[in-house]
């Protein structure tokens, strides 16, 4: 999908048609999957940034001018994103838990620690932090949570999910 | 998840979020400058004499070097919150505060004599330029933090600094309206510092509250 068409489907998405914001969303997902794969690195999986990438651009689209490019636009979001996945990445090792299992005293108390909660929370993107602090920690509802952070419900949902899903991924339990 | 279902998530919500970037500045420098200047009329005001320093030269001067650097630093504020690198031409508009005062201090120098530089640096309201800046300053920046919570910048501290600096040109306007030292050589000296410290706290904000 080329610039042109692109931008088309992405202005007449913000004027309200679903169907060329799906069509907007896939194309820039192609273009992103292309951009991050070839700056892949162990331990990052694309298709996980590409989903971040796509929450972004949805819940910061109003930051595009809509007389401007979209494609430039977009790399610079993808481009923040990546970033942000190998700063979050950090120097972390990964040990395949499997491994160390046998060595770990069982758990006494099912429930995390505070300690745990934060160390689980701290593992998140910003935006998804906050709206699963909002939602599993502080006890609130969807709809609050998206009316005090500016997002739509279904973007709460999203990040939400999404959030939780990478807990579970990160920190074992109850997954997989 | 999928991708594909995320995709159909978020395509139901098409359409335009209910403020543009545009308008979230909008009201963002508004509401700044309606906070500076009740915390200054509460706690400062202008002074007394300020019609017969209106008719001075280097009283008014001090609002030119204050009104640029409010007005580059919103200008950049605007273009650091969307995601797209600013280059750095765009920055350079920046330095016009910086260069107007820096001309004015080679004119003061040239007009005054050496004898009497220290006392017009240190002036006397020296400790109230440095507390009260920062302090009407802080309520614009808390404002421009949150706009830019809500924006898309691609280097969150760069961009927070820059609001320092908007939110410090907007105190230092109002503040210039009360303090009776009009000597450029004061301005560069204590505006700058008092300045420099909102920059600072608003490099931190922005690298703690920015990031998205």
């Amino acid at each position: 999908m080329d610039e042109a068409e692109l931008a088309r489907l992405f202005r007449a998405a913000l004027a309200g048609d679903e169907k060329a914001y799906a069509a907007f969303l896939r194309g820039a997902a192609a273009l992103v999957r292309a951009y991050v794969r070839r700056r892949a690195q162990p331990g990052l999986d694309p298709e996980d940034i590409v989903q971040e990438v796509l929450l972004a651009l949805h819940v910061k689209r109003h930051t595009w001018r809509t007389e401007a490019p979209v494609t430039p636009w977009l790399h610079a979001i993808a481009r923040y994103k990546l970033i942000d996945a190998y700063r979050r990445r950090g120097g972390r090792i990964d040990v395949d838990l499997e491994e160390v299992a046998g060595t770990l005293a069982a758990p006494e108390d099912d429930r995390p620690s505070s300690r745990e909660v934060g160390k689980a929370l701290a593992s998140l993107a910003p935006g998804q932090r906050s709206v699963v602090s909002a939602i599993s920690v502080e006890g609130r509802s969807i709809g609050e949570t998206a009316a005090s952070l500016g997002m739509t419900e279904t973007a709460v949902r999203v990040a939400l999910h999404r959030g939780l899903a990478a807990i579970a991924k990160k920190f074992g339990r109850g997954s997989r | 998840m999928k991708t594909d279902d995320l995709i159909n998530a978020l395509g139901a919500d098409a359409g335009r979020p209910a403020l543009s970037l545009g308008g979230i500045w909008m009201i963002a420098a508004l509401s700044a400058v309606i906070i500076a200047g009740l915390v200054f009329m509460a706690a400062l005001g202008p002074r007394p004499d300020i019609a017969a320093a209106a008719g001075t030269v280097r009283f008014p001067f001090k609002f030119v070097v204050t009104g640029l650097l409010a007005g580059t630093a919103l200008v950049a504020l605007l273009a650091l919150s969307r995601p797209e690198t600013v280059s750095r031409t765009r920055l350079a508009a920046l330095a016009a505060a910086p260069l107007a005062l820096a001309i004015a201090v080679g004119l003061e120098l040239a007009a005054v004599p050496e004898a009497e530089w220290m006392t017009r640096l240190v002036g006397t309201n020296m400790m109230d330029c440095l507390a009260a800046i920062p302090s009407i300053g802080l309520g614009p920046l808390a404002l421009f933090t949150l706009a830019l919570r809500n924006a898309a910048p691609s280097r969150p501290l760069l961009a927070g600094a820059v609001a320092g600096l908007a939110a410090g040109g907007i105190a230092a306007t109002f503040y210039a309206s009360h303090c009776t030292d009009d000597s450029p050589l004061f301005v560069a000296t204590w505006y700058t510092v008092a300045v420099a410290v909102l920059t600072i706290a608003g490099a931190v904000a922005g690298r703690t509250f920015a990031r998205w």
